[in-house]
């Protein structure tokens, strides 16, 4: 691939934000660079994790979200309750698509959406006895539930209800852990703090206090962190995992059981997928349990065997043995996706905008199919995500953080991407202007991406999309 | 119709003064209509000569929703006429107070509670305006008026001038004003001097000051205002003139509230920081 591409993107970053008031431009302008792979220093570096603009159009989050709809959500034979009005949780009824398995409303209860649905009243008298009255409810209603969490939405912060002791209580009276989420929307600047907020939770009310069963350790244990199993992506990687010889004992929170939360301090190694939204547990673990952690990256046969490799050199030979033997049976196959699709997509250009991790992991993807990543960046990605995505990149790709809506149109506009790959927020806009585009933060209703399982899933969708014939029947306005 | 807020420090005596006002007004042939803002629901208890148990949150609590109210139900009448109601609340520590007194206000305004023919209507607000609930009596379109209570006290005087900081803001942004300072005194020395000084550097008058009188305790443990209990006694009379200057009262101001600097330094005058 490319590692250096023709592109003045300081340019273009100039004459995109040559519409901005004064402000509003020096302000942004901290937020895009002409991407640098050997950056180090400071000058090299953009500035993120930092309040959005007023008045622009972001596609940014709230810390519910990060905590309700990202990180607790998947836990499936939990009950979540959305604690407030029915707003939030209405609109996060359903799920990111985090498969599970289970018989929904019996043993699991992921799609299931239960909200206290706070009137007038329950602001004004407070909404705890409502919320006493509810847990009682969810544990006549769904006995197989294993666990409750309350998931704070902003008028239980705003009038003080006192949650944590409601917790106490219900936990008591009821027999299972109720744990209390303090994810007020209007907390942070993101939905980066839910995810915080929800590991601490889980460190805080979890951790040491609920009674898990593992019946036996063994010194291949791993667990899998962050992967949310959406289109069923972790199980592809759980594959991979079990067939290197080792035992996954714990995938969280993607198809994920209470249970296996309490499985956190046992493994050997534990395996981080979505760095951004659980490396507090994970710094935790390691600080507390001596328990070593790992990024990897199983998007695409290239990523593939380099984390593979990277994680059976943590154990021992045969671990290492068997990995290489994996590698060999899948590799075949694996250039068999890459000898039909390459062809087909060869040089196209890719625009990306997505969460977590997505902005650099599935970089190596697109090249292994000969795409070109031009332009990445994060809704809500810290510093420490931008370091890891320079290297990723090739020299004078564009890299935005936190870009508004008007900004990746004119991204768009000028750097005619083959395909865009984003969520359901922009999805349309693009259409419109007859550009393909895939649903990168829930796979557009496919996947998984993930692992061996996913890439020809991935080869085909990214074909479907770029070679649509459709695209050539959008008449594009002149300009 | 003239809607008028008494705000001040707590336990000052703003009900009391407030009550025993809009006596004297009924008295004198005025309509008024008195709303509690504050939800232990003690503002119109010497008007009803009970405490009044049909507050409109409460109610709202026991039906469900405030939409399933009836104005009559909550809107008592209570001496010589004078109409009473209360916002309700939660007990202290829990919930929100200042939504309570949100919901009950826009209650009362959807379901006519503020009849023309009513001269006063009064607004009786907690103590401390501590969120914008509180503030509500004072938002566009309602009272215009506010009057303080204090006495002679450190704190009470704190807090009027706190209480002016925050009438600034809604006089800047709407049209509140300041009608005046009333001293319900506490008998501490110079007490009407300083009040008046204070008055005066905060920008207003001292409307009326009300002399300590036990008759006024008396009168309130068997659940009414002076005027209605003793009006004969010249603490009535007091009253009545309190409450005829109000009615009188054309003189509003926009405050302007002193500095730390400037009220330590007034209060040293008097002695307190001897």
């Amino acid at each position: 691939m490319p590692r250096i591409i023709e592109q003045d993107t300081e340019k273009l970053i100039e004459e995109v934000l040559e519409i901005y008031p004064e402000k509003t431009r020096k302000e942004r302008r901290k937020h895009l660079i002409s991407n640098d792979p050997e950056c180090t220093t400071s000058t090299c570096q953009l500035k993120s994790n930092v309040k959005s603009r007023p008045g622009v159009m972001t596609s940014r989050g709230c810390a519910y979200a990060g905590s309700k709809g990202v990180v607790w959500g998947p836990i499936k034979d939990m009950v979540h309750i959305s604690h407030g009005p029915v707003g939030c949780g209405q609109y996060s009824w359903w799920s990111r698509r985090n498969y599970y398995n289970g018989i929904t409303g019996i043993n699991a209860f992921g799609t299931m959406h239960i909200t206290s649905d706070f009137q007038e009243n329950d602001i004004v008298f407070g909404g705890d006895k409502k919320l006493e009255q509810l847990c009682r409810e969810i544990k006549e209603m769904f006995p197989l539930a294993k666990g409750i969490s309350i998931q704070c939405e902003c008028p239980v912060g705003l009038i003080g209800d006192d949650i944590e002791s409601v917790a106490r209580k219900m936990t008591k009276e009821l027999g299972i852990p109720v744990i209390p989420v303090r994810c007020e929307g209007f907390r942070g600047i993101s939905q980066s703090l839910g995810h915080h907020i929800a590991n601490d939770s889980i460190r805080d009310w979890v951790l040491g206090k609920v009674k898990g069963i593992l019946d036996k350790e063994t010194p291949y244990d791993v667990l899998i962190l962050g992967d949310y199993n959406i289109g069923g992506e972790a199980w592809a990687s759980r594959k991979i995992l079990e067939e290197m010889g080792l035992r996954v004992i714990a995938q969280i929170p993607g198809d994920c059981t209470l249970n296996e939360l309490t499985n956190m301090p046992r493994p050997k190694l534990i395996l981080v997928h979505c760095y951004r939204s659980t490396n507090y547990i994970a710094r935790y673990l390691e600080e507390n349990y001596g328990i070593p952690w790992m990024e990897y990256n199983f998007f695409g046969p290239t990523k593939i065997y380099e984390s593979m490799r990277k994680i059976a050199k943590r154990f021992d030979e045969k671990i290492m043995e068997q990995t290489e033997k994996v590698i060999e049976k899948y590799k075949p196959i694996m250039d068999e996706v890459i000898e039909k699709y390459r062809p087909r997509l060869e040089g196209k250009k890719v625009m990306l905008y997505v969460g977590g991790l997505r902005p650099r992991h599935i970089v190596g993807a697109y090249e292994d199919l000969g795409m070109t990543v031009i332009a990445t960046g994060y809704e809500f990605g810290h510093r420490d995500d931008y370091e890891r995505t320079y290297p990723e990149m090739p020299k004078n790709s564009l890299i935005y953080d936190d870009p508004s809506h008007y900004e990746l149109e004119v991204f768009a506009e000028k750097l005619k991407p083959d395909l865009v790959g984003s969520g359901i927020k922009e999805k349309y806009v693009y259409h419109k202007m007859g550009v393909p585009f895939r649903q990168m933060h829930s796979w557009d209703y496919s996947g998984p991406y993930h692992g061996f399982d996913g890439f020809p899933v991935f080869a085909r969708d990214m074909d479907m999309a770029v070679n649509n014939p459709s695209w050539k029947l959008i008449r594009r306005k002149a300009k | 119709m003239r809607q008028i807020a008494i705000y001040g420090k707590g336990g000052i005596g703003k009900s009391t003064t407030t009550q025993n006002t809009v006596a004297a007004l009924a008295e004198a042939g005025y309509r008024c209509m008195i709303v509690g803002c504050d939800p232990k629901a003690d503002a119109t208890r010497l008007i009803l000569h009970k405490k009044s148990q049909a507050t409109v949150m409460d109610l709202a609590r026991e039906r469900g929703a405030v939409e399933d109210l009836e104005l009559e139900e909550v809107l008592l009448d209570g001496f010589k006429g004078v109409k009473c109601v209360e916002s309700g609340g939660p007990e202290p520590g829990v919930g929100c107070a200042g939504r309570g007194v949100i919901t009950a206000i826009n209650f009362l305004e959807e379901n006519g509670a503020y009849a023309p023919d009513l001269d006063f209507v009064f607004y009786d607000v907690l103590g401390d305006v501590v969120c914008g609930g509180f503030a509500m009596p004072i938002r566009e379109g309602k009272a215009k008026e506010i009057y303080i209570v204090t006495s002679g006290e450190m704190m009470a005087i704190y807090a009027a001038n706190n209480i002016s900081r925050g009438i600034l803001k809604y006089a800047q942004s709407g049209g509140v004003r300041l009608g005046g300072l009333i001293c319900n005194s506490r008998k501490v020395d110079r007490e009407y001097e300083l009040v008046s000084e204070f008055a005066e550097k905060l920008g207003t008058q001292l409307l009326h000051f009300i002399p300590r009188d036990n008759m006024v305790q008396k009168a309130e443990l068997n659940r009414m205002t002076v005027v209605e209990y003793a009006p004969e006694h010249p603490q009535a009379d007091e009253y009545r003139a309190l409450a005829k200057k109000m009615a009188e009262n054309k003189n509003l101001y926009i405050p302007t509230p002193l500095t730390m600097d400037e009220l330590e330094e007034l209060l040293a005058k008097y002695g307190f920081l001897d």
